[in-house]
């Protein structure tokens, strides 16, 4: 049955956009997490999307004529952009040379995604609440 | 005079299944508004179901090649499927614009309960024709 596969669909749409969600949140959080070294210092997190396929072998030929059913998450990378070191010799954390490590978060960016993916996560809702209402009445088919 | 299932409901049935797999695809579009490299996918409907209504019979009907053999529907829509026209192409290769897949997905929704209205009448016709009040 076609309309069942909307709620699966659209199901996989609102778990990968409240990842990206969550990392979103994780960034913005961490904005300010100074450290003394680079290594230990965070970095930005984004998600990778890519569709998902409904049998094993179309994903390894996934071609433009492969069908797929919803979104999946392939992983989430760090932020490959270079942190930023500030000359704060005050500053608790600060090294020898009296420099502090923040995170490459970039603040408006994050605002952005945030926005893009509540409005995404939305609509996917607003699709399966659809597809809920279509299902109910398929089923009165035929009653007076 | 027999009732026959095809001739009394009409192209109705058909309206209302090609409906539902439209659904799903607009569904899919949706669903991956942000995933990088997708391209959005719709199917022709009135195309289809022109060719539903001629012959009652699909292009993707599967090859018969021995006399005994069930004549097949095949159930995936890859071969019906087409390619959006991108208004606004973004740079990670997505052809997804939310607000026109929420658009379509909306008049299907209407298309789809319009249909199923048709259809449903006809049943209804059915049985008081069966009860003869």
């Amino acid at each position: 049955m076609s309309l069942m596969q909307i709620f699966d669909i659209a199901g996989t749409g609102m778990s990968a956009q409240s990842l990206r969600l969550n990392t979103t949140a994780s960034n913005m959080a961490n904005a300010n997490s100074a450290s003394s070294s680079a290594d230990q210092t965070y970095r930005a997190r984004h998600p990778v999307f890519a569709p998902m396929f409904n049998d094993a072998m179309a994903d390894v030929f996934a071609g433009p004529e492969s069908v797929s059913t919803g979104v999946r998450v392939l992983g989430v990378v760090e932020d490959a952009r270079p942190l930023q070191p500030r000359y704060e010799p005050g500053h608790p954390l600060a090294n020898e040379e009296g420099y502090v490590y923040y995170p490459n978060v970039d603040i408006v960016e994050e605002m952005t995604n945030m926005i893009s993916s509540s409005r995404s996560f939305q609509l996917n809702v607003e699709v399966m609440t659809a597809a809920r209402t279509m299902m109910q009445r398929v089923l009165t088919l035929g009653q007076q | 005079m027999a009732i026959n299932f095809n001739n009394a409901l009409g192209i109705h049935e058909q309206a209302l299944i090609l409906r539902t797999r439209r659904t799903t695809v607009l569904a899919n579009n949706i669903a991956n508004a942000n995933t990088p490299g997708y391209k959005a996918r719709d199917i022709d409907f009135q195309a289809l179901l022109t060719q539903a209504g001629d012959s009652q019979r699909r292009s993707v009907d599967m090859a018969r090649t021995h006399q005994r053999h069930l004549s097949g529907v095949s159930s995936s829509l890859a071969d019906e499927l087409l390619f959006r026209v991108p208004t606004q192409p973004s740079v990670d290769g997505n052809t997804v614009d939310e607000q026109i897949e929420n658009a379509a997905f909306a008049r299907n929704a209407i298309e789809h309960q319009a249909s199923f209205q048709f259809l449903n009448s006809k049943f209804t016709g059915l049985m008081k024709a069966l009860r003869g009040e």
